[in-house]
């Protein structure tokens, strides 16, 4: 029996991250992938696909329910939190920094289900990447606007330039130990309130 | 002074106002500590976090660190609580229409645990389907409150009624979506219910057993014994947030503070519900509860090894471990009164002389022995009677072990 031939059950709240590591398990030959976003669904997918592991997100609020759910559960025996094994060590800080968390169902196919967490643990790494990424660009969008916004009402109340405008709000900054969005913001803010 | 930085893990309860207030009045810096507070979303996590060392302490449910001690959890780590988060401070909320069938089976407006039980028993009895409770954890006090109310009510937990498992804040919106019929949690999520959900708190903590214990802080033991310097002052940071949080003049502070988003994110004057003893139990019905919840007094924040036992005893009576001596040693020796005397000497405070008491017996206050000076300590009293003394292990758990007459 290859690993490929062990059963996933993915429990994620987050759709799109779900889907990544959904994808992620099937590329690497993985067909028996099931996914749900609510713990409260598991009873029921748990008769259906008699998953061998269980991987589930550590912001998921509803940890403490599954694992009730496995002290009450005749179909999952004795299933083995990732984090039992000591030896595995750096493999649990891994995971744990990553966010995500799993249950062996089987503990003795437990050294077949090592690559499926090493591919959740890269694929929620990868996930927290993108978020991150599109954060920053969110954030750096906003900000751009608001500076613009800034020079706009510098530029037409005291009637400067572009550039003397953002070099106003670059000095001011300097002085204040303060970023520059930061006194952007107050500007506009200001100009809000005086109308 | 050197200053150590801290990492503590909580949940959003009212109960994780002491290590709040040690961060926010300054009790932790004075000791030379760093609280850095980061919120968690699950018991779960608290334990997983404190055992990998991301934690160095954390608000834990009391039961929680013997279960990991008796190696009943996964990544069973050996744990330790040193200090005591409070006394009582929880209760059993119903659906509205859950308590309308309790009334109509006897149940008084007085949150009395006996009677309330009574009723539900009867509802249990007459109900077209099973009722469904929820509480916070497996291991926590909620679970083992909620069992010992049930069960001395005539109620089998495991049989006549189902017990689920579901995160303090997300309790209130199953029990208004039908999800559940009623839950044991601590505050502000009883209170939240009544006010968002039209719930009814049916009876609490305080009339179940009274001075009963609910939070520790918890810890490795490997890294309580490699940090002595640093329990004890986090021991006294503890008790000092107590003291402070028992004054009435502080109560409204104390509630703004646990209103923040960053703690309960709920409108202090709901927060101020439990801190005042005066709960509004739904329906109209304001109840003012005496030692509703006992951040300090009555030796509040002392772990009483009996205690720790007592918890042991409830794990054993519902088959999730095994009766031993050696489990019972384990159990005793989460719970560290040894490092409260230690950690508390410096102040001169008074701390119990004695390592164990029996519950149950006392009716009213009174005062115990204790070093350098007696303290008080209130009524302890289980509703139907009960008395636990931890002597006497064995026969309380093996009295439980009998269906109920």
């Amino acid at each position: 029996m290859s690993s490929s031939d062990l059963s996933v059950l993915i429990i994620d709240e987050n759709r799109l991250r779900a889907s990544i590591i959904e994808e992620g398990l099937r590329e690497a030959g993985h067909g028996r992938v099931a996914v749900i976003h609510d713990v409260n669904e598991v009873a029921r997918t748990i008769q259906a696909t008699m998953p061998d592991v269980i991987v589930i997100d550590l912001e998921n609020p509803k940890r403490d329910t599954l694992e009730h759910f496995f002290s009450l559960s005749r179909a999952v025996q004795r299933p083995i939190a990732m984090f039992v094994d000591r030896s595995d060590g750096s493999m649990i800080e891994q995971a744990v920094e990553a966010g995500v968390s799993a249950y062996v169902v089987d503990g003795l196919k437990k050294e077949r289900v090592k690559p499926i967490l090493d591919m959740a643990i890269s694929r929620f790494n990868a996930f927290s990447r993108l978020r991150r990424e599109l954060d920053e660009a969110r954030t750096q969008l906003e900000d751009r606007k608001l500076i613009d916004q800034a020079k706009g009402i510098l530029m037409k109340t005291r009637g400067m330039s572009e550039s003397e405008a953002y070099g106003l709000l670059r000095s001011t900054a300097m002085n204040q130990n303060r970023k520059i969005v930061e006194i952007a913001q107050s500007l506009v803010t200001a100009a809000n309130l005086l109308g | 002074m050197h200053t150590t930085h801290l990492t503590a893990g909580f949940l959003p309860l009212l109960d994780s106002v002491l290590l709040v207030l040690a961060h926010e009045k300054g009790f932790a810096a004075e000791e030379g500590i760093e609280l850095h507070l980061t919120r968690e979303t699950s018991w779960a996590n608290i334990r997983d976090r404190a055992a990998l060392g991301h934690f160095d302490i954390a608000q834990m449910l009391a039961p929680m660190p013997i279960a990991a001690s008796l190696g009943l959890t996964p990544l069973a780590t050996p744990m330790v609580a040193p200090v005591v988060l409070g006394l009582g401070n929880n209760g059993i909320t119903v659906s509205a229409e859950l308590w309308l069938a309790m009334e109509a089976e006897g149940a008084p407006a007085d949150l009395s645990a006996g009677p309330t039980g009574a009723a539900l028993a009867k509802v249990v009895v007459t109900s077209s389907r099973k009722l469904r409770f929820g509480v916070v954890h497996q291991t926590s006090s909620h679970n083992y409150e909620l069992r010992y109310w049930l069960a001395a009510s005539g109620v089998r937990p495991d049989h006549d009624v189902e017990i689920v498992v579901l995160p303090p804040p997300l309790l209130p919106e199953a029990l208004g979506s039908g999800g559940i019929d009623g839950y044991c949690v601590g505050e502000p999520w009883n209170s939240v219910g009544v006010a968002t959900q039209g719930a009814r708190i049916a009876t609490v903590k305080a009339a179940i057993w009274q001075a009963s214990p609910d939070k520790v802080i918890g810890m490795r033991s490997d890294w309580a014994l490699a940090h002595p310097e640093l329990v004890s002052a986090v021991v006294r940071a503890i008790y000092r947030a107590g003291l402070w949080c028992d004054d009435p003049a502080n109560r409204h502070e104390t509630a703004e503070i646990m209103a923040r988003p960053a703690y309960l994110d709920q409108p202090a004057a709901i927060v101020s519900r439990a801190l005042t003893g005066r709960l509004d139990q739904g329906g109209g019905n304001i109840a003012e509860i005496e030692n509703f919840f006992l951040p300090h007094q009555s030796a509040a924040n002392f772990p009483w090894k009996s205690h720790a036992l007592w918890y042991y005893s409830q794990m054993v009576r519902w088959g999730e471990a095994c009766e031993s001596a050696e489990n019972a040693t384990a159990a005793a020796a989460t719970f560290r009164p040894d490092l409260y005397r230690a950690a508390l000497a410096p102040l001169g405070a008074n701390v119990p002389a004695a390592d164990s008491k029996t519950d149950g017996e006392r009716h009213t206050a009174g005062d115990i022995a204790g070093h350098p000076g007696p303290l008080t300590l209130h009524s302890d009293r289980f509703f139907d009677g009960g008395v636990f003394d931890s002597n006497d292990l064995s026969a309380y758990i093996a009295r439980q072990r009998l269906p109920p007459s």
